[in-house]
């Protein structure tokens, strides 16, 4: 049997869009969210948070909170394990603040009480002494060598030199020679570029249901990306054996990566282990944007070289990003990601990490590229208008293809940028007519993708119908995918197979959805599972007849023989196979274990058309068009809506949203109505192009598409703006008043 | 705090319940009636996810006291389908894969039934300044206003 074949291209299932299994519950309400779960006994949780951006804490009295009645436990930091360092560490440092807190929201205490009410009169008597510290919040003032210094200790060697304790690492990438490539340059242009943190902005706040018993063993609700992470997490907080954890995710409410940590899990883990009643825990919105991982903000020196015919002869960037009290890793992605989607003879990019007075940041889809291709593309754009070229015909000059030297080290294997440029190229929106105080703008986009540790196990139910069991939160359809997969692989009908996403402990080990992995790795470990289903199905059907097992293939959903010499036999379909399993040598089922590589990476363009009010700043998004290679598109509707969702939300980066931190180090707006997400009025259609280069790490050729699409946005629009208005803009977000200003600054 | 007796009806059944005087309408609907559709999104009436009508006007849940739904009929997304049989919006969004993470999706259903009972042939624009007041953070609401266009015409019958 020829199963492990070339990319599979003649489909039955994939590229249909049949309804998600999980849509029933979800239009009617019936869908369990991380706040919807109760438990009998249950306990209400609220964490007493700090005021102040930096401050000693001298000392906390409980005594009064702890006699109001109905008051079960109180726990601070002395009530987390002592654990010196690691992941762990700084997530449970994060979560409770130890001897300082460290951002406005920082959390000092937690109660449990028998309702909220009682919660909240608790928090408000808890006496906490605090002697108030100088505080930093922005990248400039945090690296300065006389800056306060954040939290001590986390200076890498590799970090540079010359700065207070709060510039913690630089990573860097490129190859070739800068000043050479420079020397051939017609045009250099130089400039640094800014973009404000801003946060995933996922509706359901975080939400958890813990029991812990006396005895160790505990059960945890919660909405999170990864309930395994989220497993690890608590249990090395906690000091318990993962085994003795068992950790359920709900259905999850977005995510867009900042589901992928613990922000509450530990705490009311604690707090149940305390007070032996399980604890429910629920953010309220304040706290969630105060006190959850919001992404990095940046500032970027970039220098571009180009000839006068548009190739690139050389670029160099300097990446300095903040992400809050505790160090991250978003630096050394951004570094990677900046100039991946060209290819240069010379390129450098170093990636720098500060520390500053804000909340530990988190993964927001591809962490670290949107602002880095922001800045290289908006630095591109600009080169483009000064030599008159035509922006996208610039983009195809210098494209990336299969066998670029990529930035960042490897070679490209087929990727789609090309057909991607190419296909905006030739699409109607790029010489659709423009009016006054409009313009277009375009940008590429770019995202690694990743593959990761991955368990499915897929069982033949002996009435033929199939059930899948998985253990990644299904964040935007992907339950249907695996099931259209499974379906397509055994040649069965969609509506036979069902897809669960299982708890730690009832399926191996799965690494967090992050990453847009989920249609890749786990699509490919179903695929695998089926196709070892199929071997033991051939081997029942071999046996039925008496035939040689390797006579028998598997085709369109039968057991056949393999040809005349097999003999002759009516086939067998998997439902009768399946009917007979139990006589045959038991049930039959497939299972796949991998740490997947060959996650295919991802580009996409952006076409956006805008008007700018020059008597307001206000920019209107008139038109918008993505380009985006899926490899293969399972299921089209998710494809196209992780593009359009995405799109969106870069929208909002690159024209409202923002974390305003005042001088005194406190944040001002932390809600919704302050920090605006777009909604539907302020939107046209987003129109979206699937492109499909094979990816050929995977049996079908799927590429992770969730992050890529956020990407683009920002340089998209901020080009188009800085057409639109004869300015060019460097700062995000483009607020009415800042394009206003940079208006009224031009006119002089 | 002496607690208040309230009567009401939630979709078409009576209901009646004891509640805080400054307890949410939300709150008890979720906590104490187990009707966990509408969620909290924010708390402040900025996210729409709590959406529900009281004598068929659109609130935010989270804004309004229980005390003050005395004698008033409240529809929440529990009361949108009739048994087996979905409103042509559910089934709409769907067919028109509308949703994503789905937690908006009961509040938007509501806030878009609300629109066409008032408006049953709405522009495009029209249905993006009505949902305006529900935030979703995953589709770029694309999907959903294919969705609730297509809906009002088969209600429409067109």
């Amino acid at each position: 049997m020829a199963l492990d074949h070339d990319t599979k291209r003649d489909f039955k299932i994939i590229g249909t869009r049949p309804l998600r299994p999980d849509g029933i519950d979800k239009v009617t309400g019936r869908a369990q969210y991380g706040a919807d779960q109760s438990a009998a006994g249950m306990l209400v949780a609220k964490m007493l948070r700090s005021p102040h951006a930096h401050a000693k804490i001298l000392s906390i009295d409980t005594k009064a909170a702890e006699a109001l009645s109905g008051v079960k436990a109180i726990i601070t930091a002395a009530d987390f394990g002592d654990m010196r360092k690691g992941e762990a560490m700084n997530v449970r440092d994060h979560i409770m603040a130890r001897d300082r807190a460290l951002y406005d929201g920082h959390g000092v205490a937690a109660v449990a009480a028998i309702n909220e009410a009682t919660a909240k009169a608790a928090l408000a008597l808890i006496k906490v002494e605090y002697e108030i510290l100088p505080h930093v919040t922005e990248i400039a003032d945090a690296m300065r060598p006389d800056a306060p210094v954040v939290n001590a200790g986390f200076v890498q060697e590799n970090a540079p030199k010359g700065y207070s304790e709060n510039v913690v690492s630089a990573h860097e990438f490129g190859h070739g020679d800068l000043a050479a490539g420079f020397a051939k340059a017609d045009k250099i242009i130089s400039r640094t570029l800014k973009t404000a943190a801003t946060h995933q902005g996922y509706i359901e706040p975080h939400a958890c249901l813990a029991s812990m018993g006396p005895d160790g063993r505990g059960e945890l609700w919660c909405c999170t990306q990864g309930q395994f992470y989220i497993r690890t997490l608590c249990a090395e907080i906690l000091g318990i054996e993962e085994s003795q954890l068992r950790v359920t995710a709900s259905e999850i409410g977005g995510g867009f990566g900042g589901k992928t940590t613990a922000f509450i899990e530990p705490v009311a883990l604690v707090l149940s282990r305390k007070a032996g009643h399980p604890v429910k825990m629920v953010m309220d919105r304040e706290e969630v944007f105060k006190a959850s991982g919001p992404t990095v903000s940046s500032e970027i020196d970039v220098k571009i070289g180009m000839t006068k015919d548009g190739r690139i002869t050389a670029g160099q960037a300097e990446l300095r990003y903040q992400g809050g009290a505790f160090p991250n890793m978003t630096n050394w992605l951004g570094a990677q990601c900046a100039f991946a989607a060209y290819d240069l003879e010379a390129v450098n990019a170093i990636g720098i990490n500060i520390l500053t007075n804000r909340p530990k940041q988190a993964a927001y889809r591809a962490p670290g590229a949107p602002m880095a291709i922001y800045a290289i593309e908006a630095v591109v754009d600009e080169l483009c208008e000064e030599l008159d070229l035509d922006p996208l015909d610039v983009r195809l000059k210098n494209a990336a293809r299969k066998g670029t030297k990529s930035s960042y080290g490897p070679t490209f294997d087929e990727i789609g940028l090309v057909a991607t440029l190419e296909a905006a190229k030739i699409h109607p929106h790029y010489a659709a007519p423009l009016g006054p105080n409009q313009a277009r703008g375009l940008s590429c986009g770019f995202w690694f993708n990743f593959g990761g540790n991955t368990s499915v196990s897929l069982g033949i139910n002996f009435d033929g119908t199939v059930g899948i069991t998985e253990g990644n939160p299904d964040i935007g359809g992907s339950r249907a995918s695996i099931s259209m997969m499974a379906a397509e692989e055994l040649g069965i009908p969609y509506d036979k197979v069902r897809t669960i996403v299982a708890d730690t402990n009832s399926i191996g080990h799965n690494d967090v959805t992050d990453g847009s992995r989920v249609t890749f790795a786990v699509g490919l470990a179903t695929i695998k599972a089926a196709r070892a289903a199929i071997k033991e199905m051939c081997k029942r059907a071999a046996k039925m007849w008496g035939i040689d097992e390797d006579a028998v293939i598997w085709e369109d959903g039968y057991a056949k023989p393999a040809g005349q010499n097999a003999g002759e036999f009516e086939p067998l379909s998997l439902a009768k196979i399946a009917r007979k399993s139990a006589n045959t040598g038991g049930p039959i089922a497939g299972h796949h274990e991998v740490n997947a590589d060959g996650a295919g990476v991802s580009f996409g363009v952006h076409l956006v058309d805008v008007e700018v009010d020059p008597e307001t700043g206000f920019t209107k998004v008139l038109r918008y068009t993505v380009f985006q290679d899926a490899g293969k598109a399972i299921h089209p509707d998710y494809v196209e809506g992780q593009m359009q969702g995405g799109a969106v939300q870069g929208i909002g980066w690159a024209l409202n949203e923002e974390y305003i931190y005042g001088a005194d180090g406190k944040l001002q707006n932390a809600g919704f109505l302050d920090y605006r997400i777009p909604v539907a009025s302020d939107l046209p259609k987003i129109d979206t192009v699937i492109l499909e280069i094979p990816n050929p790490g995977h049996p079908y050729g799927v590429r992770g598409v969730g992050e890529t699409s956020i990407v683009p946005p920002l340089a998209a629009i901020s080009n188009a703006v800085s057409r639109a208005i004869g300015v060019r803009m460097d700062q995000l977000p483009m607020s009415p008043p800042r394009v206003l200003k940079a208006i009224k600054g031009a006119k002089g | 705090m002496k607690k208040l007796h309230i009567n009401t009806s939630i979709n078409g059944n009576s209901a009646e319940f004891l509640c805080d005087p400054d307890a949410t309408l939300l709150s008890v609907l979720r906590d104490q009636l187990n009707l966990t559709g509408a969620k909290e999104g924010c708390g402040s009436g900025d996210c729409g996810a709590c959406s529900v009508t009281v004598n068929g006007r659109l609130v935010a849940s989270c804004l309004v006291l229980a005390a003050e739904v005395e004698g008033a009929e409240i529809t929440t997304i529990e009361g949108m389908a009739e048994g087996e049989v979905l409103h042509p919006l559910q089934k709409k969004f769907l067919e028109h894969a509308a949703l994503q993470c789905g937690v908006c999706t009961p509040g938007i259903l509501v806030a878009a039934k609300a629109l066409l009972e008032k408006n049953p042939d709405p522009s495009e624009t029209e249905v993006r300044f009505w949902l305006a007041g529900n935030l979703c953070r995953c589709t770029g609401y694309d999907k959903i206003i294919n969705a609730v266009m297509d809906a009002a015409a088969e209600m429409r019958g067109a």
